[in-house]
């Protein structure tokens, strides 16, 4: 080390591992929410990965689907058949295998449409922050033209609209793409604005002043200098708005434009399962809500920690 | 300030006008109104006439023109489905959701504030930790499941509460109102209770958060240094303070606000605007979707304002900051 | 200010005193909203039947399905294209008009005219003229045997209201009229219109002139559609609600157990059977050369792949008729070799479409409603496993009525489901003519998949202009018996129909046609 010049500027590397020392892992090791919640992302990730192998029953094949296996309960009620731990649907969906599924699928475009919305934002609000002037006027207009319709109505409109549009034999395939691109149009401004606002407390800095004076161009500037400084905070709104994009997702699929009941996501499950609810087929619907909630709670309850462990205020 | 208004109203304007563009687009290229108006066995002469009176054959920037036009006066042409000006029908159903939405938001402020205050003052004890906890359920269970569980129990299984629909409701003439009857107020309880409980979490987690602030500042310890009761530390100084944040957060809570109505009516077969939209979009009714479209950014895009522009009057900071720099939000 | 502040109390105290159901109001709640109150803007059976509370035809069915006299005393047929026709005479619409021939002719008019979609339920009319004031003469094509049956549908308007609200033309959105019959009524029915709120509420009050003897107590009927099943049965049981005429199956056995609630369930008159495309050229496949739906290895092939008695049981709950006819049992048309399906045999299945070149199946689109026909959703989804199978790959796209009809009706489709109930001909010429026949002339108006037989065409034809009635059944049963031979479709089952209702109401007259007749239905008193 002794060796290397200092430059005044700490690498990525090096701010990776301040952040990711001590302060951060002994706030998660003392908070037990953020262990259970932690926890349980990793339980639904880990079946998620491994579905094929440890679930009885692929729901998104319809070959798998045997009508004289439907509408068969819980094991621990009379009626229950084993393997369906957790009973079947009306098209003799294995619940358990359903849940493991739609989480898989709910939880990639949550996590998708994030960092797309994420990456947008960044971009948006690096141009946006460090040029300045017309370009940045502009774009923040656009950005307060794109925030002031609710994500929820362009999602709809999108999704449906798309849908109706492609030919039958891609709906069913591309419904995953729509739906992460329908969540992303409207939630790249919250990045944008933040990065715009830390760009440009970056850009008045010296290092980057020095930078610009030994000629570095403006695009290395932006990206290999800039950009590490001010992506943390990105990152912290970026776990929090998980829970949000999950529970949108569960909301459009629910509304019946997100995803098909061919490939079901929790919040198709829902929206099946809701019209037996009443009827005594009860199971349909509750096991599935229980696990959309529980995710969304584990996202949020992690979202918080992180936050919270990450605020400089609260030390 | 003027200034300052004027900027702001311009801003505005400028974002109707994006979001018209936003309807228009999805007015003039999805589906073929022609087709969709028509029945199926109208002739090619009739398309012709129809597609001529419908004014497609101008150039696209006249046809946007015409259509922003219109829109400002409420011309927004005839539903396909109900065959029905689409003004008539999104009118009729507003009174329905503007209820549901007041009633909802009342009660979140009863009950979000006074919650919120009291966390913040209860700092660390379990008491603040559990109010958290079911905060954060409360924004992560979706309405939905929510919606169909308080139906379960107060229709279904108790039989308290009706399961659907607004009961009866009183004709004023330009309005229709479920407060004044019995059935009407019980058919309001389980929605606005539905509504009602992400916007309590949502404004509880926001005025901890800014109470927690402000009661570390210094004025506040000098108050309790000058000993003062602790109710008006907390109301009169603190709970003021932080609520400017507060009504800024409000205007981004209609958006989401906007979106768990949509939800909360379809759960609850609550005839408002949200329902009306949803099943427009099943049956591609594209008028009433580019009406819904508009008229709910501009109530977005008004109250947004509103909040700006009290903001700007109420906080002489905002002044001085905006003047200095631009750093916005 | 007391002026004011006893307005003000008046109109919390209406508000109040309006609250509790009023003493004969029938309060239903069927499954999807009229489409419109034109009866002639839509060929939409459920609509058609709520809009006869308050237009009538000249006749109509009665409780034995047969038809009787209505707004036409008496008739007789004077030549072989005429019909003449004695209207009733006292008879006056809801807003005082006298009815009279005038109003037969330009109701005819206006259903008749090019522009009206419900044409197609008059398909032999040519004509009509006014004898004398309570007299019309109906001109028809030679020896059409089937008018009365339908002129059941054809709803009459008074011509003096048609007139002086622009309505005479049918609904024409392209004039920007907003079509006054869509939102507004004037009938001679048992039931008054009084208002509508587009999915939502339309409400109907009891015409005290009505001409026919009054046998229900019904005073109002308020009709609220709950597209939600769950709800519906929930509004049911907490009393909401005193009727629907679409109790979801899976809760049937809930209402029944329920001490205030009765089911009236039964199988009716419609048959639901799949439609293939039959065209040279599939719609949406990976077989782009030629159509496989159009070799009859590949039909039987799909028939045999479907497992009937599993979807009975499991969908329909055991409530359906499962068949291998294209009409109901009630059908006059009917003979009971129709009945018989082809077996289920995935393996034959399998070789068949090995056998027409396809071993590796083939995909194709596969259109079906999710508002329409009971379970269609559920249905659709079953089959689509069953066919996925024996190797196939159907695309099933889902959507409402409207869209999903707009689609069929412009062969956008490969495999699609119909539902026929043969209303209100109750005839089985009125699927041979509309579905069956090719599009020829009036004929194969629901012929969206181009299947055509020569054969078939010249006995259909012939029926038509046959007077004498079994000769002109048999010749039916024989075009029926050929459809078959050839699975030109594949009949699924007559599908049930299930109403329920509260204890407000004691009894309610349910026939196979599935249509709700209020003026028939006593509440509890």
């Amino acid at each position: 080390m002794a060796t290397e010049l200092s430059t005044g500027r700490p690498s990525l590397r090096q701010r990776l591992w301040a952040f990711y020392d001590s302060d951060l892992i002994w706030s998660f090791r003392h908070s037990p929410m953020a262990i259970l919640s932690a926890a349980l992302l990793a339980i639904v990730a880990f079946t998620s990965l491994f579905a094929a192998w440890l679930m009885p029953q692929n729901p998104f094949d319809i070959t798998q689907l045997y009508l004289d296996k439907a509408n068969l309960p819980p094991i621990w009620i009379e009626g229950g058949q084993m393997p369906y731990l957790l009973g079947t649907d009306l098209q003799g969906r294995d619940i358990l295998s359903a849940i493991v599924y739609g989480s898989r699928i709910s939880l990639i475009i949550g996590v998708a449409s994030v960092a797309l919305s994420m990456t947008i934002g960044v971009l948006v609000g690096l141009m946006a922050g460090y040029v300045g002037g017309a370009l940045d006027n502009f774009l923040m207009r656009i950005g307060d033209a794109v925030m002031s319709i609710p994500t929820l109505l362009v999602a709809i409109l999108i999704s449906a609209i798309f849908r109706g549009m492609l030919p039958v034999d891609y709906r069913d395939a591309a419904a995953p793409l729509i739906l992460v691109v329908a969540l992303s149009l409207t939630s790249w401004v919250v990045y944008a604005r933040m990065i715009r606002a830390a760009t440009m407390v970056e850009a008045g800095k010296e290092y980057v002043l020095a930078a610009r004076i030994i000629k570095v161009p403006r695009r290395r500037i932006i990206l290999h200098h800039i950009l590490p400084n001010v992506l943390t905070a990105a990152l912290v709104t970026a776990t929090l708005n998980l829970g949000l994009a999950v529970l949108a997702e569960a909301t459009l699929s629910f509304l019946g434009v997100g995803m098909p009941s061919a490939q079901p996501s929790l919040g198709t499950l829902i929206r099946i399962g809701n019209q037996f609810f009443f009827s005594g087929t009860w199971w349909i619907v509750l096991f599935p809500a229980l696990q959309l909630t529980l995710i969304i709670l584990a996202v949020n309850l992690l979202g918080d920690w992180l936050r919270d462990a990450l605020n400089p205020k609260l030390k | 300030m003027l200034l300052l208004i004027i900027k702001r109203m311009a801003n505005a304007i400028f974002v109707i006008l994006a979001v018209s563009l936003l309807a228009f687009t999805i007015f003039k290229f999805l589906g073929d109104p022609v087709q969709l108006m028509l029945n199926p066995q109208a002739t090619q002469q009739e398309r012709d006439l129809l597609t001529e009176r419908l004014g497609l054959n101008d150039p696209v920037p006249v046809q946007f023109a015409k259509f922003v036009f219109n829109a400002a006066r409420g011309e927004f042409g005839m539903s396909y489905r109900n065959q029905m000006p689409v003004m008539e029908v999104i009118a009729e159903r507003f009174p329905a959701t503007f209820e549901l939405v007041l009633v909802s938001s009342i009660l979140a402020l009863l009950i979000g504030l006074p919650l919120g205050v009291f966390a913040a003052i209860r700092g660390g004890t379990v008491m603040a930790r559990v109010f958290h906890l079911i905060s954060m359920i409360g924004v992560s269970v979706p309405a939905f499941v929510i919606g169909i569980m308080l139906i379960l129990v107060f229709s279904i299984e108790l039989k308290w509460l009706p399961a659907f629909g607004r009961g009866k409701v009183v004709d004023l003439g330009f309005w229709t109102t479920g407060f004044l009857t019995p059935s009407g107020r019980a058919a309001l309880v389980m929605p606005s209770i539905s509504l009602a409980l992400f916007q309590i979490s949502f404004i509880m987690r926001l005025v901890t958060a800014e109470m927690l602030e402000v009661l570390r500042t210094d004025f506040i310890r000098f108050a309790k240094a000058r000993g003062l009761k602790a109710r008006a530390i907390y109301f009169r100084h603190g709970l003021r303070n932080c609520m400017m944040p507060v009504v800024t957060m409000t205007g981004m809570l209609i958006g989401d606000l906007i979106a768990f109505t949509l939800v909360t009516e379809i759960v609850f077969q609550w005839p408002g605007m949200g329902f009306l939209f949803v099943q427009s979009v099943q049956y591609v009714d594209i008028p009433v979707m580019a009406a819904y479209l508009m008229i709910v950014c501009c109530i977005f895009i008004t109250i947004n304002l509103i909040v700006d522009l009290i903001y700007v009057v109420v906080d002489p900071r905002v002044d001085q900051l905006v003047r200095g720099g631009g750093n916005g939000h | 200010m007391m002026a004011w502040r006893s307005a003000a109390l008046a109109a919390v105290l209406a508000g109040v005193l309006i609250a509790p159901a009023q003493a004969g109001t029938l309060r239903w709640a069927p499954q999807r909203d009229i489409v419109s109150m034109d009866p002639y803007s839509f060929g939409d059976t459920f609509t058609l039947s709520v809009l006869n509370h308050v237009y009538e035809g000249l006749v109509r069915y009665d409780s034995k399905l047969q038809i009787e006299p209505a707004l036409a005393e008496s008739w007789e047929v004077v030549n072989p294209t005429t019909w003449r026709f004695h209207l009733r005479k006292g008879v006056k619409f809801h807003d005082g008009a006298d009815f009279t021939a005038d109003d037969v002719l330009a109701s005819l008019k206006r259903v008749s005219d090019p522009n009206s979609p419900l044409r197609g339920n008059l398909p032999s009319y040519v004509s009509s003229s006014k004898v004398d004031d309570y007299t019309v003469d109906i001109i028809v094509t030679e020896n059409y045997p089937l008018l009365l049956n339908d002129l059941t549908n054809i709803h009459i308007f008074d011509q003096g209201w048609l007139v002086a609200n622009k309505a005479e033309a049918p609904t024409d959105v392209a004039k920007g009229v907003e079509g006054y019959a869509t939102s507004h009524a004037n009938g001679t029915g048992p039931f008054k219109f009084i208002s509508r709120k587009p999915d939502a509420e339309t409400v109907f009050e009891v015409n005290p002139n009505w001409w026919d003897k009054r046998k229900h107590n019904v005073d109002r009927i308020v009709m609220t559609p709950i597209t939600s099943a769950a709800t519906r049965v929930a509004a049911l049981i907490s009393g909401e609600i005193d009727f629907t005429n679409q109790a979801p199956l899976q809760d049937i056995p809930r209402l029944e157990a329920s001490s205030d609630l009765k089911v009236l369930s039964n199988s009716e008159l419609r048959t639901i059977f799949f439609v293939m495309n039959q065209t040279p050229k599939a719609f949406e496949s990976d077989v782009t050369d030629k159509n496989p739906l159009q070799d009859i290895k590949v039909r039987q092939a799909l028939y045999h792949a479907i497992d009937a008695d599993a979807i009975q049981k499991v969908v329909m709950a055991g409530l359906s008729r499962t068949t291998g006819s294209l009409v109901s049992p009630a059908i006059p048309g009917y003979v009971p070799e129709l009945d018989k399906r082809l077996s289920y045999d995935p393996e034959l299945a399998k070789k068949l479409l090995a056998e027409a070149g396809y071993p590796n199946g083939f995909s194709f689109s596969f259109l079906c409603r999710n508002t329409e026909f009971v379970n269609e959703e559920q249905i659709c989804q079953a089959v689509s496993a069953m066919w996925a199978r024996v190797g196939l790959r159907p695309n099933l796209n889902l959507g409402p009525t409207t869209i999903q009809d707009a689609k069929f009706d412009a062969g956008q489709f490969d495999v699609g489901t119909l539902g026929w109930a043969n209303e209100p001909m109750i005839d089985s010429y009125s699927i041979l003519v509309q579905v069956v026949h090719s599009k020829t002339g009036n004929a194969g108006v629901f012929n969206w998949g181009g299947w055509k037989d020569a054969e078939i065409d010249a006995l259909i034809d012939k029926a038509g202009a046959t007077v004498d009635r079994d000769e002109r059944l048999a010749l039916q049963a024989k075009a029926l018996l050929r459809a078959n031979e050839l699975s030109m479709f594949i009949p699924v089952h007559q599908q049930p129909m299930a109403w329920a209702t509260g204890a407000n109401i004691e009894s309610v007259l349910q026939l196979s046609d599935n249509k709700p007749r209020h003026w028939l239905t006593r509440m509890a008193e």
